[in-house]
């Protein structure tokens, strides 16, 4: 191979052969005899559960880390390891999923962070108009709806990917890499991400394409690799590339379709919304009944005030207007508080922010909500919070051997198992989701769906806000979908399909005939 | 005590050690008895600093109140014959007005600690001024309270009262934020408030009660100051009492951030810092660069404590990926 250093590679070869990679953490595993190839304006998908191995391959890549054997073979000439600075070279770009974009900057300044073209001499002023002149051409290139003068905070989610895009792409990548960019945006935001993959791939850029949401996968990518404890468990080409699939490669076995039927019948009402209005959509009015036994999804886009819905009923956030019924009572919670006593409880979208006292163990974070219960004359008796915990812990199955661990060092799965588990130790009447599955692999996914459908079988109400439409679509009993602040309509079992609810969603009517 | 604890511990019998050998009145009773009581004074400030601290909060006010609870008290006793257990209850009410005030202002209004009790420490000061008409309190020659002067300034087996109150307080705090259900609220809204809210704990009331709980050490603190001065220049006393207090407490271990720290720390803190006062005084250092040392101290002992923690945490690392399975493999990130 390093003889072929001086021929120029033509554009059908590969640039990049990944050959026997091997990695290992002590104890680990992470990489081994993995190989790959890139070819130019191609786009792989890049699946497997945590821990199969994927960021650990983004890091090599990106010059991060150091296989221990194998070669990396870069436009011909082989090497051992990349440094970061090899990596940037080569155009291997990275857009995680956090992003690292300043709020106060406007998007051309963005792109340009530190590379700013200069005026005025000794001055050294920023020159604006440059900058932005520099900037158009890329955002063209990728279709995007915005200026470069437009300030970054007026983008939505999927449009500051762009951005992150276009700074690649000043940097004249030749390979993009996309770490979980649709975990959390909306569906149509989605869509046009996936065009800007489809730019990319017509400007012959390379893209590995990174996510748990296999829908897109399958839209995206010519080629998936799917990793499982390291090694490739299967390469599938354009033609194979289908959901089951990769599932079963992901997992090594067949998965259980998510759907499920219910055991009973949907029970009395359990909440009613009358004529409520949010802060965010003070015009607006939510009617809604949410029955006992039943899972109940929440879908439309961000922004169409889900998340304000889940945290009004709450407590969080105070309502403007209406009123609330639990249980045919009136119900006006102040805060959370309140609504803890009344048996309403929040699993919230922000899991590390909202969820979790990351820096607490998993003991006290269950038993944190209902601590008089732990306690005797006001002094907590640890052994009874520690046991309250190891219930949760085996019944739901949270994967560390100790309930004294802390919530941070577990896996995204476990996190929310902690989360529920901390509702769970009390007596749920109306269980709210917010995003329940965002961020976590497919195990741990079906596994929250089964607890779910468990507790609607229980009698709980159970009210899923979620973006993932394969999600809203399998586990929900009744999907309601929220546009501009209200409910524009609701589905049941039988006119569930992704088109109605994307239909309900942007405001259109359904069509005649499948209205229920 | 944690590791952090013990550390402070160590250092304070080092340094004692060193300034003893070099200066052997050190260990004299009567400077022991001296140190002490300052240690117990200030002790009583720094804890009450150290609930508010904990919830992420900063009480910048406490010299202010010092000063004009104390102008206060000793007025009331001394010129308009208030019996001193009233004297110390209405000051204490004070205190509890102040701290609910404060809080009321940083979680009804959302505005920020620094501000508002920052703005404390302007108000306070400028009504102990104004009420004394700026000059000094004091009681009159021959004036004489023996129970109160017997509890404020007084000793048992030499020990100063101030110091065993101290002790007392530090016990029952001890017990409050270390065993008891608001103590465990109180670390939670101070390490992550949001978390705390969605687990439906009254945050309010938590951050609120400690503002309040804050004043109310003050005001005790306040009356052992008065009865150990005797006389208040509303203009000078008790100045930077508050820094003091969050000195003590940074050196303890307690993090601004709030959610880290230990009574038994933050009292550790009291000693250290008295502890290097007393250095200062008995091996000749001149006085004026008092604070000079004080603040290299803590800087040090800040930075030892940073680097300390970044160790620990290396060695952790290694220690957590040997044995265990697949769950702590980089992807955890997700």
């Amino acid at each position: 191979m390093n003889t072929a250093a001086a021929v120029v590679t033509a554009p059908t070869d590969p640039f990049l052969i990944l050959a026997d990679i091997r990695k290992s953490y002590p104890g680990v595993v992470a990489l081994q005899g993995f190989s790959m190839t890139v070819r130019p304006g191609e786009v792989i998908g890049l699946v497997g559960e945590n821990g199969a191995g994927k960021s650990t391959l983004v890091k090599i890549l990106g010059g991060v880390t150091e296989p221990e054997s194998g070669t990396i073979t870069l436009d011909g000439v082989e090497h051992r390891s990349l440094s970061v600075a090899a990596s940037m070279t080569a155009g291997i770009a990275f857009v995680h999923q956090e992003l690292n974009l300043f709020d106060n900057l406007d998007v051309a300044a963005n792109i340009f962070i530190g590379r700013e073209p200069r005026r005025g001499g000794i001055l050294r002023l920023i020159d604006t108009q440059k900058l932005r002149a520099m900037a158009e051409p890329l955002l063209k290139r990728l279709g995007a709806g915005f200026k470069a003068s437009t300030p970054l905070a007026d983008l939505s989610l999927a449009q500051r990917q762009m951005v992150e895009i276009a700074k690649a792409l000043s940097m004249r990548a030749r390979l993009v890499i996309l770490d979980e960019p649709t975990s959390s945006l909306p569906l149509s935001e989605t869509a046009k991400l996936l065009d800007v993959i489809a730019a990319l791939k017509r400007d012959n850029i390379s893209v590995i394409f990174i996510s748990h949401r296999l829908h897109e996968i399958e839209k995206a990518a010519d080629r998936v690799i799917v990793l499982r404890d390291g090694s490739t468990a299967g390469t599938l080409d354009r033609a194979e590339i289908d959901h089951d699939r990769m599932v079963k490669l992901m997992i090594g076995r067949d998965l259980k379709a998510i759907q499920s039927a219910p055991a009973q019948a949907r029970g009395a009402v359990a909440m009613r919304a009358l004529e409520v209005r949010t802060s965010t959509y003070p015009g607006k009015t939510v009617d809604l009944d949410l029955h006992k036994g039943e899972i109940l999804g929440i879908a439309g886009l961000v922004g169409s005030g889900r998340t304000e819905l889940a945290r009004a009923v709450f407590g969080i956030d105070p309502i403007l207007g209406g009123r609330f019924e639990v249980g045919g009572e009136a119900y006006a919670p102040q805060q959370a508080a309140n609504a803890v006593a009344r048996g309403v409880f929040l699993v919230p979208e922000d899991r590390k922010g909202a969820g979790l006292l990351l820096d607490l163990p998993i003991s006290q974070n269950i038993s944190l909500p209902d601590l008089p219960r732990y306690s005797s004359n006001f002094m907590v008796v640890k052994s009874s919070e520690n046991a309250a915990a190891e219930t949760q812990r085996r019944n739901l199955d949270i994967r560390t051997p100790l309930v004294t661990t802390l919530a941070k060092s577990l896996s995204g799965g476990n996190q929310q198992k902690v989360v529920l588990g901390k509702w769970l130790a009390m007596k749920p009447k109306i269980l709210i989701f917010d995003e329940p599955t965002r961020g976590i692999d497919v195990g741990s996914k079906s596994e929250i769906y089964r607890l779910m459908r468990g507790l609607a079988d229980a009698g709980v109400a159970v009210m899923m806000i979620s973006s993932d439409m394969e999600e809203v679509i399998g586990v929900s009993d009744r999907i309601a979908v929220m546009h501009e602040g209200s409910i524009s309509g609701v589905l049941k079992r039988d006119q569930f399909s992704e088109e109605n609810v994307m239909r309900l969603a942007i405001g259109k009517p359904l069509h005649a005939g499948s209205t229920g | 005590m944690t590791k952090k604890d013990i550390g402070l511990l160590i250092l304070i019998i080092v340094v004692g050690a060193v300034v003893a050998s070099i200066n052997p009145r050190f260990l004299l009773p009567i400077n022991l008895a001296n140190t002490s009581n300052l240690v117990g004074m200030f002790g009583l400030v720094a804890i009450g600093q150290a609930f508010v601290i904990i919830t992420g909060g900063i009480e910048l006010s406490v010299g202010s109140v010092i000063a004009l609870t104390g102008v206060l008290f000793v007025d009331l006793i001394a010129n308009h014959g208030v019996p001193w257990p009233i004297a110390l209850l209405l000051m204490i009410g004070l205190g509890v007005l102040i701290g609910l005030a404060h809080g009321l202002l940083i979680t009804k209004l959302k505005m920020q600690p620094f501000v508002v009790t920052l703005c404390g420490l302007l108000i306070y000061r400028g009504m102990a001024r104004f009420y004394t008409g700026d000059s000094t309190a004091g009681f009159a020659f021959g004036q004489k309270f023996p129970d109160l002067e017997f509890l404020a300034a007084g000793r048992s087996y030499g020990v100063p009262n101030s110091f065993i109150a101290l002790i007392i307080a530090t016990a029952i705090m001890w017990v409050v934020l270390h065993r008891s259900i608001f103590g465990r609220y109180l670390y939670a809204v101070g390490k992550n408030e949001e978390a705390a809210r969605y687990s439906g704990i009254r945050t309010g009331l938590v951050i609120v009660s400690a503002y309040v709980i804050c004043q109310v050490m003050t005001v005790f603190g306040s009356i052992y100051f008065a009865m150990y001065t005797r006389s208040i220049a509303p203009s000078a006393h008790a100045n930077f009492y508050e820094l003091y207090a969050i000195a003590a407490a940074v050196l303890g271990g307690f993090s601004l951030r709030g959610g880290e720290g230990s009574i038994i720390g933050v009292v550790l803190g009291v000693v250290l810092l008295q502890e290097l006062q007393n250095l200062v005084n008995l091996l000749g250092i001149p006085s004026s660069l008092n604070f000079a040392v004080m603040g290299s101290v803590i800087l040090i002992g800040v930075i030892a404590d940073l680097e300390f923690a970044k160790f620990r945490q290396r060695r952790e690392l290694t220690r957590e990926l040997t044995p265990v399975g697949r769950k702590i493999v980089p992807e955890a990130a997700e």
